[in-house]
């Protein structure tokens, strides 16, 4: 029973932490819309504004799939265990 | 030393329809509504069309914001959805904003988005249904090929789903980020002074270098030239050393937690500031796009 408990804790706790992976794709669309936008503002300064909100914009919801990563993290790392363990 | 990470308490349970628990989540919201009434009805008090007040000032720019906001996004056809819109953008960022004041922000819990996305969905679902018909509504799942229709079904039902997630997500990962850094801070700063109190004599130098640092800066500054950083260092040095020899008397000392003065100020600005703001104007974007979007099909 024990050795049961032990193993669910690991593999909600590995899976949390591979879940997180998720966080590299934002990271890198991120960087990238941002470098757009600056290359967009080095360009035509005048848009600042434009091109700044539009990023900001696209930067959250670029976003999104790093949340979701987030989110199925913290699911296994305080609901899993519990719903896993009840079953026991 | 642990770190708690709670959702919203749940502090009484109305006994209908097998138990209704009022959490924390909807004592806030609450909250949250009456505020926005209280201002909405001061701010609208005595309006007049001429011999304007200030308290009129501010609440023509508030609705003319509003209005030119949703104008600008979705036309001005939609411009009756100006009040919808603008409620949801306040609710959402007061909500958020709450936890500047250590009460549960509401849009902390996935309850309060989901049902904001929820709304929205019906809302964009009646204006589909409104533009081309009941007929054409469900015609348009099997655009472009009939083979399709399950993807967009899925991309129908994905929508409300991101836009709760992406909201909550946001707030709840500044809470968690914010409890660690607290976390991590209190150990630090026992640590740190633990460090300095070992010895008395480690105490007593930090202690004189940190007088050494005080007295450089007061004459620095009467010569006009004090920095704020020296000034920092100094009474940094003061602080730590003071307590390190304190904490040769008693242990209790080393859990004051230095460390925690000021440094948790900068990541809030980040995680509750900027980002209340940026989900709430983001949730209220969504809303007008996909709203102007399933008007044109």
């Amino acid at each position: 029973m024990e050795m049961a408990k032990a193993i669910i804790m690991a593999g909600c706790a590995i899976g949390a932490g591979l879940a997180l992976i998720a966080g590299i794709g934002p990271g890198i669309g991120e960087g990238n819309a941002v470098a757009k936008a600056l290359e967009a503002i080095g360009r035509q300064p005048e848009c600042k504004g434009d091109v700044t909100s539009t990023m900001l914009l696209g930067c959250a919801i670029a976003e999104t799939t790093g949340i979701y990563g987030f989110v199925t993290g913290l699911l296994l790392i305080f609901v899993a265990p519990g719903i896993f363990i009840g079953r026991l | 030393m642990n770190v708690d990470i709670n959702g919203a308490r749940i502090f009484f349970t109305i006994p209908i329809l097998g138990g209704i628990p009022i959490t924390a989540t909807i004592v806030n919201a609450l909250l949250v509504t009456v505020v926005v009434l209280g201002v909405c009805a001061f701010l609208t008090r005595g309006l007049q069309v001429r011999a304007v007040t200030k308290r009129q000032v501010v609440a023509e720019f508030l609705v003319e914001t509003a209005q030119n906001f949703v104008n600008g996004n979705m036309g001005e056809k939609f411009a009756h959805y100006a009040p919808f819109v603008s409620a949801l953008f306040v609710s959402s960022l007061l909500g958020s904003l709450l936890s500047l004041v250590t009460l549960f922000p509401p849009t902390g819990d996935v309850s309060t988005t989901l049902a904001w996305a929820i709304m929205v969905f019906v809302l964009i679902t009646r204006t589909k249904i409104k533009t081309g018909g009941f007929g054409g509504y469900l015609k348009g799942f099997t655009q472009p090929i009939p083979v399709l229709t399950p993807f967009n079904i899925l991309s129908e039902l994905a929508t409300p789903i991101s836009m709760a997630f992406r909201h909550f997500g946001n707030i709840v990962s500044g809470t968690v980020i914010t409890s660690l850094l607290y976390w991590s801070l209190s150990v630090g700063s026992t640590a740190l002074i633990g460090l300095v109190g070992k010895n008395i004599l480690v105490a007593a130098v930090v202690l004189a270098l940190g007088v050494f640092l005080l007295i450089k800066y007061l004459q620095a500054k009467k010569a006009g030239s004090g920095k704020l950083i020296q000034c920092i260092g100094a009474i940094a040095c003061l602080v730590l050393g003071g307590l390190g020899c304190l904490a040769q008397l008693d242990a209790c000392f080393t859990t004051i937690p230095v460390l925690q003065v000021g440094i948790p100020a900068v990541f809030s600005v980040y995680f509750d500031l900027f980002s209340s703001a940026m989900q709430a104007f983001i949730f209220c974007m969504l809303t007008t796009l996909y709203i102007a979007n399933a008007a044109e099909e």
